[in-house]
């Protein structure tokens, strides 16, 4: 019980159009992942699916639909919200457990400073207003992983309000365009996160686990269809939604589930529904049945929390007392927002690449670490590090820090096909063989294969010349004015030479050849 | 010659264990055997003999080397069956709890046996602190030691009602009726209470005690098993003024395990002795003149004003204009957090659990009607019902308004210039259990509440100061109301009234004859009170 949770929430946000017909279809944008944002509540934000707009076909009725998240982010701290035990990923069931935790009678909570900065920090990167003093209650309800019979949150007064995030999406007509869109944060809030129920079907027995650290995100999607111009329509809420790929799932079928319900004179219930990820389908939640009154109470034990920023600093505080938004902001790391900026402003890169780069952990960095040893352009390095590089551990499921390839020996291999030392198709072989023989280098792989280019003009002549003389057939095809043909003619030259001739220099040699 | 146990200030004990005249085991198996003798009044619902008699061994051990923890160290103690003790049983007199035994100890209790107190045991009380008889709980009701005292059976004899002795014992008020009956009967020394209401004040009026509630804040919370958490405070019963403000010391200040307690450092509590009293501004709340007050308590406290007036003292009559709607505003706020606070009852992890295993809610359902009586699912079911959502501003958000208005007419009598007020803690003597059950637990506590809910309400610090013997020849106590945090100030204007009162010891004969100590009279009095 307690482990920190920060309830986010963006209500109402308008980010689907969709239309109805034969083909309706809803495609989603591309799905922006996270960032390089440390803190897993940070990317639940921006992990959204994105219905984008289409145009409808003349005549067909337009369907707009409301999206509406609360997304429950553990926050990274070394201790629970409101108790000194331990948070830790898969510990042993009910290790962690403090006696608060086991809401034994008697026991208080006692607020997680860490927790609180970093809900501040949170709010800060998602352009919220902080409020100064914020409340907690009780929100009651009888379930066997809440062993208290409430749980301690921020529903009147949270810790921080009014926030927007913007992201990017592709759009335009062939969806090749960056397009850049806002979602409305409208709360954070503390939470205690309740604890996990395991339901042994078989012998009809539940099992408690209240731990509650697994590192995990939980979005609980709200969801309601309308015609533009016309008011809301009835929400559904589907919960518990623990990936980003089923939360695009859930919200999609839902959305269409809605659409057909109510073209086929059906009627939509303010219902909770869950996702079976099996059958890709929502279903009406049995235990919910009515209306839950939480009862909503200020908790009694834990006074008003209170920040202060420089100017409301109290003189001589504390500073293990009171804590300070201003000192927040100034350890707040660089937005992801602005570095990919940054990236596109001092690389000239491509805003896309900007966020594969910064969507993949640890991608940015080696990308930062290969041009700092490189003379290659960093649109360059950016290819081979988003093309190559990502490839290879794409499809060898690998995160970047195991990747067998350093930042240096990519580096080296950029270097010596930026001096011209070997062609690109080589520098692709020798990649392959920097990935499965680890602990050579670029040079050692290009002088063992002898993957040099040929430096000496004049043996190249000699092999553009016997070429020609071997193929007079395709000699009279360029001469004659088919212009393709000499690509013929460089490929033979290029094989001739074992590929380490570059082919710019063999159509040079060729073209010079063939006029005379 | 002995003297006896019941002539004994806790001090007193202190200095005479300090000087070897008694040990801490033999003060303990004083203590035990009173236990015994007084079982029947019902005030232990679980005596650690166990516990105390090897916390009195480990305490001679200290005061052979000449080192004593303090001015508690051997010194019996008794707790309310509310508070946590860790590897003893637990109950607040209800079902649900009986078999629970907590795996650590109130900070309170903590604290106490830091100081070297032996733990006598866990007092009787109603069920969760839900009354103010001391009669509602699951192990039966208090009896009060005054029902078989010297002083109440004369007068009884005079006055002949012919019921049957048995049948006529007297309440001892409540919730923390327990422990009033042991600091009463010599059994400890000092006892904890809580207070949410005035369930430490009650009892102590009705049993001839001094008992303190602190200010909000002051004392930690953690491990009281809550009632009210916005109200409840450790109270504190003793036989003599003094005697309070040495557990309070100990006990005063921040916990970091209760995040209500002050972060300030408190100062010490020790006691000056008031000579002078005529720089001090007694108030006398107009509206606690209700016409429910018996006339002895109206006239002892109109004699308690003339004293203070008499040596000096300004005293004036000030206004409360809020407090006709105290007790219903205490009532919803009260229920509400009950509701709430009761909630971790369902039977899973610790506590009573029913048989019914059709489906968790069954369970839930079951356990809860087998484990609460009817008081507490009673204010449970009331307390949700003003937090349900169509309710919640018109009952919950409206009490806490009122609050602010009650807790405002306190601050408000404090800034003209009142020191502290003074008014009755109960509105007549205890009275026969037969009598008190003709009415409901609910109209009771509303009752009796009166005069003392409304200080829980403002988190102010209140002590009960037993005056004198009614012409029925029980207690009568008088309430002191400080300033938030201005414990030390009341408790030394109760102090100074304590001694010009002079509250008769209360006489058991027939259970103290052979408790005597093997004291000298003289070195008693002589040894020195300051610490």
């Amino acid at each position: 019980m307690a482990a920190p949770v920060l309830r986010l929430g963006c209500p109402g946000t308008r980010w689907a159009l969709a239309w109805v017909g034969s083909g309706f279809h809803h495609r989603r944008g591309a799905s922006i992942g996270s960032t390089s944002n440390p803190t897993r509540e940070q990317s639940a934000v921006t992990q959204k699916p994105l219905h984008t707009a289409q145009k409808p076909r003349k005549g067909e009725h337009k369907w707009e639909a409301v999206v509406g998240l609360e997304i429950h982010a553990q926050i990274s701290s070394n201790s629970k919200l409101f108790s000194g035990s331990q948070v830790c990923f898969s510990a042993p069931p009910n290790s962690l457990v403090s006696f608060f935790d086991a809401s034994l009678p008697g026991t208080l909570p006692v607020l997680n400073r860490r927790c609180v900065e970093a809900a501040v920090m949170t709010g800060l990167a998602l352009n919220c207003h902080i409020n100064k003093k914020s409340l907690f209650d009780r929100k009651h309800y009888f379930y066997a992983d809440l062993p208290a019979g409430y749980q301690i949150t921020q529903q009147r007064l949270p810790i921080a309000v009014n926030g927007s995030l913007v992201y990017s999406v592709w759009g335009g007509k062939k969806r090749n365009q960056m397009v850049s869109r806002t979602v409305r944060i409208k709360q954070i809030q503390l939470e205690q996160d309740s604890g996990k129920s395991l339901h042994d079907d078989l012998r009809a027995q539940t099992l408690i686990d209240l731990n509650r650290a697994e590192g995990q995100l939980r979005v609980d999607a709200n969801v309601s269809v309308h015609h533009p111009g016309e008011p809301l329509g009835i929400r559904t809420e589907v919960k518990n939604l623990n990936s980003i790929r089923f939360l695009a799932k859930a919200i999609d079928f839902e959305i269409q589930r809605q659409i057909n319900e109510l073209e086929t004179g059906g009627e939509i219930l303010n219902e909770t529904r869950s996702f079976d990820c099996q059958l890709g389908c929502t279903v009406p939640m049995r235990d919910k049945e009515g209306k839950q009154d939480y009862r909503f109470m200020p908790e009694p034990n834990l006074p008003p929390l209170v920040l202060y920023d420089s100017t409301s600093l109290p003189a001589g505080a504390d500073s293990q007392q009171v804590i300070n938004i201003d000192q927040i902001r100034d350890t707040l790391p660089e937005l992801p927002s602005v570095t990919r900026e940054r990236l596109v402003q001092q690389y000239g890169l491509l805003p896309e690449h900007s966020f594969t780069l910064l969507n993949e952990v640890g991608l940015l960095e080696f990308f930062q670490n290969v041009i700092k040893e490189t003379r290659a352009e960093p649109k360059k390095v950016a290819n081979w590090v988003l093309n190559t590089f990502l490839g290879y551990l794409k499809q060898q499921n690998l995160a970047v820090s195991e990747s067998p390839v350093s930042p240096s020996a990519l580096a080296e291999l950029l270097n010596l096909l930026d001096s011209k030392a070997i062609s690109s198709s080589a520098a692709k072989q020798v990649f392959q063989e920097l990935w499965s023989a680890e602990g050579k280098t670029a040079a050692q792989v290009v002088s063992e294969q002898k993957l040099e280019l040929m430096q000496d003009l004049e043996a190249l002549d000699r092999l553009c010349l016997s070429t020609m003389e071997g193929h007079p057939q395709v000699v009279m095809d360029v001469k004659k004015g088919n212009s393709r043909a000499i690509n013929k003619l460089i490929g033979l030259v290029r094989k001739a030479t074992l590929s380490r001739a570059d082919p710019a220099l063999i159509k040079d040699i060729l073209e010079k050849r063939l006029r005379s | 010659m002995g003297s006896k146990i019941n002539e004994l200030r806790g001090q007193k004990v202190s200095a005479a264990l300090k000087q070897g005249q008694i040990t801490p085991t033999e003060l303990c198996r004083k203590c035990l055997s009173l236990i015994q003798k007084t079982k029947f009044l019902n005030a232990y619902i679980t005596v650690s003999e166990e516990v105390a008699l090897k916390q009195a061994e480990e305490s001679e051990k200290r005061y052979k080397k000449g080192q004593s923890l303090g001015d508690l160290d051997g010194i019996p103690i008794a707790v309310k069956d509310n508070f946590s003790t860790s590897g003893i049983e637990t109950t607040c007199a209800s079902n649900m709890l009986k078999g629970y035994v907590p795996p650590y100890n109130a900070t309170v209790v903590q604290k106490l046996l830091d100081q070297g107190a032996l733990l006598m045991g866990k007092t009787n009380l109603d069920e969760f602190a839900m009354g103010s008889g001391s009669t509602d709980g699951v192990f039966g009701p208090v009896k009060n030691p005054w029902s078989y005292s010297k002083q109440y059976r004369e007068k009884k004899q005079q006055n002949p009602h012919g019921e049957s002795e048995d049948s006529n014992w007297l309440i001892t008020g409540g919730s923390s009726g327990g422990s009033a009956a042991a600091v009463s009967t010599f059994t400890c020394f000092a006892a904890l209470g809580s207070d949410t209401g005035g369930s430490t004040r009650n009892p102590a009026a009705h049993c001839g005690l001094v008992g303190f509630k602190p200010s909000y804040g002051l004392v930690s919370r953690h491990g009281l098993i809550p009632l009210v958490n916005s109200m409840d405070v450790p109270g504190i019963l003793t036989r003599y003024v003094d005697d309070t403000a040495i557990v309070l010391d100990i006990l005063a200040g921040h916990d970091p395990r209760d995040s209500t307690t002050v972060q300030e450092p408190v100062k010490s509590f020790i006691l000056p002795t008031l000579t002078d009293v005529s720089k001090l501004c007694i108030g006398i709340p107009k509206e606690y003149l209700v016409p429910e007050l018996s006339s002895e308590v109206r006239s002892l406290w109109s004699k308690a004003a003339d004293l203070f007036e008499s040596e000096g003292a300004k005293v004036i009559e000030v206004s409360l204009p809020h407090t006709c709607y105290s007790i219903i505003c205490y009532h919803v706020l009260c229920t509400s957090e009950v509701a709430s606070n009761m909630a971790r009852f369902d039977g899973l992890e610790y506590g009573h659990r029913c048989d019914i295993n059709v489906s968790t809610e069954a369970m839930y359902a079951a356990t809860r009607r087998e484990g609460f009586n009817d008081v507490v699912r009673g204010r449970i079911l009331s307390g949700n019902f003003f937090l349900l959502k169509e309710n919640y501003e018109n009952y919950f958000i409206k009490a806490q308004k009122v609050r602010r208005l009650i807790a405002n007419d306190f601050v408000n009598v404090f800034n003209s210039g009142v020191d502290v007020l003074l008014t009755p803690t109960t509105l007549r003597e205890a009275v026969p259990y037969l009598e008190f059950i003709k009415e409901d637990n609910r109209t009771r506590s509303a009752q009796d509440d009166i005069f003392t809910q409304a200080v829980n309400m403002a988190g102010l610090p209140a002590v009960s100061i037993p005056v004198s013997l009614s012409s029925e020849g029980l207690p009568i106590g008088l309430q002191f109301i400080g300033r938030a945090f201005c414990d030390q100030q009341l408790l030394t204007v109760a102090k100074w009234f304590e001694k010009q009162v002079q509250f008769p010891v209360i006489q058991l004969p027939q259970l103290l004859d052979d408790c005597s100590l093997s004291l000298e009279n003289e070195k008693l009095a002589s040894t020195s009170l300051k610490q």
